[in-house]
């Protein structure tokens, strides 16, 4: 089944990816962001990449959607460059498995 | 280790001894599935880490491109050069199944356009053609990375739930069906040696009256 892709991100950040033919959205504080994703979520979208800098402003949000399939909500440093938000959900990953970060 | 709160009779622990045979098993074959799991996770998860060190850099490198076309250019001419798309990306997704862990797979289509410059060369400046020529090279990368590290995701949350069970079985349900099953062998033996005793009292007040009698 065909899905589509979403960028979230602050104007700056995602103007770029529309050039991929991603679906971009914009939204600048939590309680947009948050709106924006829960509507991408219920909507037909496959991969929804959003900037750190917006995650980190709705975490919760985003750990709600970790142990469901679909969709796969995945961290991209936006235009301020990397936070480590993203490295550090592989980590938290290894961690919920092994019990312990063994990435090093 | 409390013991379970059952009666101390033989069908009882017929019924118990069977619960445990099926607890080792289960603990097995759960810890079996909890390794070969773990063993994939690391895959992916050493998969995953490279994918997000490459396209993080990747990804800060086009939005560097992004913000130096902006300072010499003006915001409108911007938006309007990308505005309009010319190649639509589309995502197929299958499902791979991991040790029963349901995990998306993307493989992804583009309808090719002419080239990955939406925009006519006049107007807009060389810093934004590299990045937008970085986007669209790191863009298999991108979705690789979001295959993996759902998948990851994933797995870790089925590691977890698999290595609780595994522990509640190792550690509370089998010591405490085994105690149980002590228990009852204990007390049924306490009985056969008492009613043992009993039969052995009455056997000798039974030989002291007949050497009365026959006195």
């Amino acid at each position: 089944m065909a899905k589509k892709i979403a960028v979230l991100g602050d104007r700056e950040s995602v103007l770029g990816y529309r050039t991929l033919g991603f679906v971009c959205r914009c939204a600048s504080d939590a309680e947009s962001a948050e709106r924006e994703l829960k509507a991408l979520a219920k909507e037909d979208f496959a991969v929804i990449y959003i900037t750190e800098q917006l995650a980190c402003l709705i975490p919760d949000t985003i750990a709600g959607y970790k142990d469901c399939p679909l969709p796969a909500i995945i961290l991209i440093p936006g235009k301020e460059g990397s936070l480590g938000i993203g490295m550090k959900g592989v980590h938290d990953a290894v961690e919920r498995a092994v019990g312990a970060d063994i990435l090093g | 280790m409390a013991t379970l709160n059952v009666n101390p009779t033989r069908m009882e622990l017929k019924r118990l001894k069977g619960r445990v045979t099926t607890a080792r098993r289960g603990h097995k074959l759960l810890k079996d599935k909890r390794d070969e799991m773990m063993k994939r996770f690391l895959e992916i998860v050493r998969e995953n880490k490279r994918l997000r060190i490459e396209v993080e850099k990747a990804l800060t490198d086009a939005n560097r491109g992004f913000g130096i076309a902006s300072a010499v250019m003006s915001p409108e001419t911007l938006e309007q050069a990308l505005m309009c798309p010319t190649k639509s990306v589309e995502l197929d997704v299958s499902y791979n199944n991991i040790m029963s862990v349901e995990v998306p797979e993307f493989s992804f289509s583009e309808s090719d356009g002419k080239g990955v410059y939406p925009y006519g060369y006049a107007f807009v400046s060389g810093e934004l053609d590299d990045a937008v020529d970085g986007l669209s090279k790191v863009l298999p990368s991108l979705l690789r990375l979001a295959e993996t590290e759902k998948s990851a995701q994933l797995l870790a949350q089925e590691i977890e739930k698999t290595r609780r069970r595994v522990n509640a079985l190792e550690y509370v349900m089998i010591p405490q069906l085994e105690e149980t099953i002590r228990m009852i062998t204990m007390k049924l033996d306490e009985n056969e040696r008492g009613n043992l005793t009993r039969l052995m009292k009455v056997k000798d007040m039974m030989i002291k009256e007949q050497l009365q009698k026959k006195k």
